[in-house]
């Protein structure tokens, strides 16, 4: 049913309908609002057969996840930022146990400076941890990804991270259609774990594994991040038919098929693109939209065919790396095809807002020619700022 | 047709409240809507903004709003910043929380261009009245209804009953005839100006 309501209380509220039997968090805005629906909803008696622990920190809610999971129950877990950032230590754990747990990172900038607002910093340090990521273009996107996120986990026994804007998404009250319980049970499973924990029966989670096999349990570990490309497309598509809503799966193009600039972009921005592209559009401009739903696994492919026969594409990177480009923008390179010359922005660190005004600008430069190529450009920069405080440090003895 | 409403308060005002209030009874109208906060450090007293975007298509931005038609204003003393007046469509609309005048707040920063006007209403006081609590947003988006028409005044209640679950009936009552109250007080100095 179509509802005009908070994401967070519309994702809190999907995911109860998922029906985890173990959620373990630590509230850290901006994803409180999500944790405390589910622990009011596991409270009045609407969320049943389900624990929720209260733990001392995001390293004891992962913990506490991969523990419930090992033993074959369905978890939940919720975290922004540097919360995050302290769970990292156990994050590959749960990936190279196979362990299927589903959780909502909040995306907001990490520290210092203390930042409480959005961007990608958080969940893009964390890519190399093992998990799927995928990122919400909307609220009613973030909503309908838990849903698939819990199928995709277990299919493929791999923890899964649905990375939604902090307050952007997570505080704003819009139009959501919730999946209804009836429709969720249906479309997902119980939950039937590969292995588990059980003094009946006993068996060994999380060996050592030394010089003679760790090459090939990495190995056989990657090639399942392969395949989860596939189950992921497939499970949007079942999404589709079930639920008839086009949410998920790898890529988000939008009027790219004829486009002369590409904008590449991930989460929330999506949307204020689109809008960017129908404005450039009515004034004669070709320009798309092209959104990373998947970051991990990389859709190498899938970006390779997207962005084919299309001139230029302009990566906005919303986090820093000190690399050689933004963190989107290096995967966009190198998976790029010949013919398309790929540009990278930073835009919208710690909250600035990237607006419609300034996409269409940085649209409008890059075919002027105004937007250098080679450089990752600071795109919203206060640049008399940034040149006196420089002179001050170069100045000091 | 859209309409586009920002929201300029201080913590603890219901900055907040008032853009979904307005959001639920868009919503409840058939329209699509958004509320989006700007939250700064979650502090009593900081200055807060928020936003509200109605449209009879589906909105898909996510972005602030830059061209606001109309600018509320729940703490007057905003108005010395700079930023409270940005935007503002020419012949945009500004409600200020006051019991003065337009003319008498142009001192205090309220300083209109073009065909921008303004609508003074003392929201804070009106609610020391019902509610015992000047908490000015009730009244204050029952302003914003009256001056636009987009939505209905039954709407905007139907929004506090459902925004207001936790309340005790007083206080849903109070904001209810809040609403009311400012929504008919501004419907008619609108139509005895006109």
């Amino acid at each position: 049913m179509r509802r005009q309501v908070e994401g967070s209380k519309a994702v809190a509220e999907t995911v109860a309908r998922c029906r985890p039997t173990v959620v373990a968090a630590y509230p850290i805005s901006p994803q409180t609002h999500i944790v405390e629906r589910l622990s009011e909803l596991v409270t009045v008696g609407e969320l049943t057969s389900c624990e929720y622990l209260m733990v001392e920190s995001e390293f004891g809610a992962l913990s506490a996840c991969i523990g419930a999971s090992a033993a074959g129950a369905r978890t939940y877990t919720a975290t922004a930022s540097q919360g995050l950032l302290f769970m990292a230590e156990a994050l590959p754990n749960a990936s190279g146990l196979g362990l299927p747990i589903v959780m909502t990172v909040a995306n907001r900038a990490i520290g210092a400076p203390i930042n409480i607002w959005n961007d990608h910093s958080d969940a893009l340090s964390q890519r190399d941890s093992g998990w799927v990521q995928l990122f919400a273009s909307s609220n009613q996107e973030a909503v309908d990804l838990h849903v698939q996120a819990f199928v995709l986990a277990e299919q493929m026994s791999l923890p899964v991270m649905v990375c939604m804007d902090g307050f952007v998404l997570t505080h704003a009250m819009e139009e959501i259609d919730v999946p209804e319980q009836d429709d969720v049970d249906a479309f997902l499973p119980a939950f039937r774990p590969r292995q588990w924990l059980d003094p009946d029966h006993p068996v060994t989670i999380g060996a050592m594994v030394g010089p003679d096999a760790y090459t090939e349990v990495k190995y056989l570990m990657a090639q399942r991040q392969r395949r989860t490309l596939d189950a992921l497309a497939e499970v949007a598509d079942r999404f589709r038919g079930a639920f008839g809503r086009d949410s998920g799966g790898l890529l988000r193009p939008y009027r790219t098929d004829d486009a002369e600039v590409v904008l590449v972009v991930m989460g929330s921005v999506w949307g204020t693109a689109a809008d960017a592209v129908d404005q450039l559009r009515a004034d004669g401009v070709r320009a798309g939209v092209l959104g990373v739903t998947c970051y991990r696994p990389w859709p190498g492919d899938a970006l390779h065919d997207a962005l084919s026969g299309i001139a230029n594409a302009v990566v906005v990177n919303r986090a820093v790396a000190t690399g050689p480009g933004g963190v989107l923008g290096q995967d966009v390179h190198v998976c790029a095809p010949t013919g398309t010359a790929v540009r990278e922005v930073v835009m919208g660190l710690g909250g600035r807002p990237v607006t419609r005004a300034g996409l269409v600008d940085l649209v409008c430069d890059v075919l002027d020619g105004w937007e250098p190529a080679g450089v990752l450009d600071y795109r919203d920069l206060d640049e008399r700022v940034a040149q006196r405080e420089l002179a001050r440090e170069e100045a000091l003895p | 047709m859209t309409l586009d409403v920002r929201i300029h308060g201080r913590g603890g005002q219901g900055v907040v409240t008032a853009a979904e209030l307005l959001s639920l009874a868009a919503f409840d109208q058939g329209l699509h809507a958004q509320a989006l906060p700007s939250f700064g450090s979650e502090r009593t007293g900081a200055p807060v903004v928020s936003y509200c975007r109605i449209d009879d298509k589906p909105i898909r931005a996510h972005d602030p709003l830059d061209a606001p038609q109309v600018v509320v204003v729940q703490d007057p003393t905003l108005l010395r910043a700079a930023d409270v007046l940005d935007g503002l469509a020419e012949d945009g609309v500004v409600v200020v929380n006051s019991a003065r005048t337009p003319a008498e707040l142009a001192d205090a920063g309220l300083r209109l261009e073009g065909h921008q006007h303004a609508v003074c209403l003392p929201a804070s006081e009106l609610a020391r009245e019902r509610l015992g609590r000047p908490l000015p947003n009730t009244a204050l988006i029952g302003a914003v209804v009256a001056l636009t028409g987009i939505v209905g005044l039954p709407a905007l209640q139907e929004a506090i009953r459902q925004r207001f679950t936790t309340a005790t009936d007083d206080v849903l009552q109070a904001n209810l005839q809040l609403a009311s109250d400012a929504h008919d007080l501004v419907s008619e100095r609108e139509h005895h100006d006109a």
